[in-house]
């Protein structure tokens, strides 16, 4: 029994990752009905400029916020340069521009920073937190900071025009633009939002996974099961999700012997198809009705 | 709480051509379309005659990735279900036919059938969980896929057949392909020559399919599956059709790689192997059948278009006579190489863009102008 919430204790710690990518993930649905598949190599990206700053001497204090309004700003250019001509093109000419995307950033990251692996210092410090033995320091922090991103953002949906706005033009886009929202410049809202959220998560997971240019892709696919595991519709199911599938992997890992081990990113893919299978709408998720 | 989303919400707007599928091909023996496909063909059965070497291999090469963008189109195109996991059919193809020929001693030749039954019925199977998604959550399931199929085929409890991470080597002890029947080829020349055989059969059979009753239904599921469904098409049988068809073609694809290679290993079938099928498909036309050449070749130079890319700026500049300018060949060219990845991405977007229906468009709407112009 200790083993086993230990195990669960350590999932939430890395389910704290999942949960901050599922949220962006999230976020970007919301936005365009679309998941955006260069979402990691964006979020990776932003690390690198967090990075850049720290390297040139710049505080975590500084570095951190002027990356997350480099992200937005450079989310928000990315929906009106690249995908506002395309807005209306079938769902393979979105997703060959997301791959487009995928391959600039990975390799433009790489072109810059080279492929060399950089550790990136936690701003919560290292060492076990209030001397448990089973939470670091740094999972702590992440815990705490993607909660309260989700009461942010809870809080900017439910309570702001800007929010009410955003929520109108994703459910209803025409009869939006009719009561006098901007219904494109929500989308590009959308997209900053999203990738500010990405550049965050970026953050806080590269002093885990040690910041390189392909460390997402497996992250990202994470990422997407927690999304589609709490409903790609709710972003508090997101972050539900992303902590499940952080518990599920490490109690596969303990359980499943070796074969869970060398099957992680498998037990990602079967919980997607199993969780669109049984339950497509998500745990959380509002079920979405086509009219004909 | 539900919700209601209308589809086909927003009325395309003056930029952006509607999205135009291929027309149905004609059924006429002596079209322009039958002179063509056999002019290709006299071309490619004339390429081992009038060159050698590597140039050959890599004809062969294209015809196998031509294969794997006709599997792929025949599942977007024709029936108009995503996918961006068809690395792992191909790498099923692939270890079917390996293991096969070094595991079970079967002949080569007789394995590239055998593959693609594997891979069939691989694909029907994922096809039952993969009907009831789509567009977007058919390409997130096939994503998870791709992702996770470098991982399966690395699996400890089946690395006797499959050799784990190191994969397996074909033909250990002739040390390259038999040419059957005693044939005065050598075994590159017999490659290219079985590889084309395979793939003109296969492109044979899917063209008749897409003629077919069957082909009929799927091209109706792809342009209105709910008017398609009140007319009797059952959705769930032609949709798992399609991904075995699409399956099979692929896995038939993928076994010629690992003839051709003589060598499979985990590491080729990745994310980026299926990004690149797609990217194939879509330079060739997607629902244009015939562009598969014209993907195969894509997919052949795309990964070296840094190479390629510095090659014409290097003619441009020559002629613009601003070449000193530039910095020394070989350092340019570095520099391109590490930026191929921006490179690739741009090209894709410009495409999206500019010929968003791939070659296939581009043609067709030449040929539009050639016979406005004549009449």
């Amino acid at each position: 029994m200790e083993l086993f919430l230990q195990q669960v204790v350590s999932g939430i710690s890395t389910g704290a990752i999942y949960a901050c990518m599922a949220l962006s993930v999230v976020m970007i649905y919301q936005a365009i009905h679309h998941l955006n598949f260069a979402q990691g190599e964006m979020a990776m990206f932003s690390t690198y400029i967090a990075w850049q700053m720290m390297a040139w001497g710049f505080a975590w204090w500084i570095a951190f916020p002027v990356t997350i309004i480099v992200s937005f700003m450079g989310g928000f250019a990315i929906e009106r340069v690249v995908f506002k001509p395309i807005q209306n093109a079938p769902v393979l000419s979105h997703i060959v521009v997301f791959i487009a995307l995928f391959s600039i950033f990975n390799s433009l990251a790489g072109f810059i920073w080279d492929f060399t692996i950089k550790s990136v210092a936690s701003p919560f410090g290292e060492g076990p937190f209030m001397g448990s033995t089973l939470l670091g320091k740094h999972q702590a922090g992440m815990i705490a900071v993607t909660i309260l991103m989700l009461v942010m953002l809870w809080a900017f949906f439910q309570f702001t025009r800007v929010g009410l706005a955003m929520r109108a033009a994703a459910v209803n886009p025409e009869s939006a633009r009719l009561v006098g929202i901007r219904v494109e410049t929500m989308t590009a809202l959308g997209w900053g939002m999203a990738s500010a959220i990405g550049a965050v998560a970026g953050i806080l997971i590269a002093p885990v996974v040690f910041l390189e240019p392909n460390m997402m892709l497996s992250i990202l696919l994470y990422g997407f099961a927690g999304a589609v595991l709490g409903g790609l519709t709710s972003p508090l199911g997101a972050v539900i999700g992303g902590f499940l599938v952080g518990i599920v992997e490490n109690l596969a890992g303990t359980y499943l012997g070796g074969i869970g081990a060398e099957l992680k990113l498998s037990i990602a893919l079967a919980l997607i198809i199993i969780v669109l299978v049984v339950k497509p709408e998500g745990l959380f998720g509002r079920k979405i009705v086509q009219r004909v | 709480m539900t919700q209601t989303v209308h589809t086909n919400a927003q009325a395309p707007s003056a930029s952006v051509p509607p999205y135009q599928p291929a027309p149905a091909p004609q059924a006429k023996l002596l079209s322009l379309g039958n002179i063509v496909s056999l002019l290709v063909l006299a071309l490619l059965i004339a390429i081992p005659i009038f060159s050698e070497g590597f140039f050959v291999f890599q004809m062969t090469q294209m015809l196998v990735y031509a294969t794997a963008v006709l599997g792929l189109n025949l599942l977007t195109g024709i029936n108009g279900q995503f996918s961006l996991g068809h690395s792992a059919f191909y790498a099923i193809g692939a270890y079917t036919c390996a293991i096969l020929v070094e595991l079970g001693g079967v002949n080569y030749m007789l394995t590239i059938p055998i593959a693609g039954v594997v891979a069939f019925v691989f694909g029907f199977l994922f096809a039952f969980p993969a009907l009831r998604l789509e567009g977007i959550y058919l390409a997130l399931a096939t994503f998870a896929l791709a992702v996770a199929t470098p991982q399966l085929l690395k699996l400890n409890a089946i690395s006797d057949w499959t050799g784990g991470v190191q994969g397996i080597v074909m033909f250990q002890e002739t040390f390259d392909v038999p040419v059957p029947f005693g044939l005065p080829m050598d075994p590159g020349t017999w490659t290219f020559y079985l590889t084309l055989f395979v793939f003109a059969v296969v492109y044979v059979l899917a063209l008749a399919l897409v003629r077919s009753r069957t082909g009929r239904a799927m091209m109706a599921i792809r342009d209105n599956p709910i008017a398609a469904r009140s007319m009797g098409i059952s959705l769930p049988y032609y949709k798992a059709t399609a991904f075995g068809v699409s399956a099979l073609v692929t896995g038939i694809a993928g076994a010629l790689n690992a003839i051709v290679i003589k060598f499979v290993a985990p590491d080729s079938f990745t994310f980026i192997f299926a990004v690149l099928i797609l990217v194939g498909m879509v330079i060739g036309g997607v629902g244009w059948l015939q562009g598969c050449l014209i993907g195969g070749l894509a997919m052949l130079y795309f990964p070296n278009i840094a190479e390629v890319f510095d090659d014409i700026v290097l003619w441009v500049a020559n002629i613009g006579g601003f070449a000193d300018a530039l910095p020394s060949g070989n350092e340019m060219q570095q520099q391109f190489i590490r930026l191929s990845g921006v490179i690739y991405g741009v090209i894709l977007v410009l495409i999206i863009y500019l010929a968003p229906s791939g070659a296939g468009g581009l043609l067709r709407a030449i040929a539009g102008r050639i016979k406005r112009l004549l009449s």
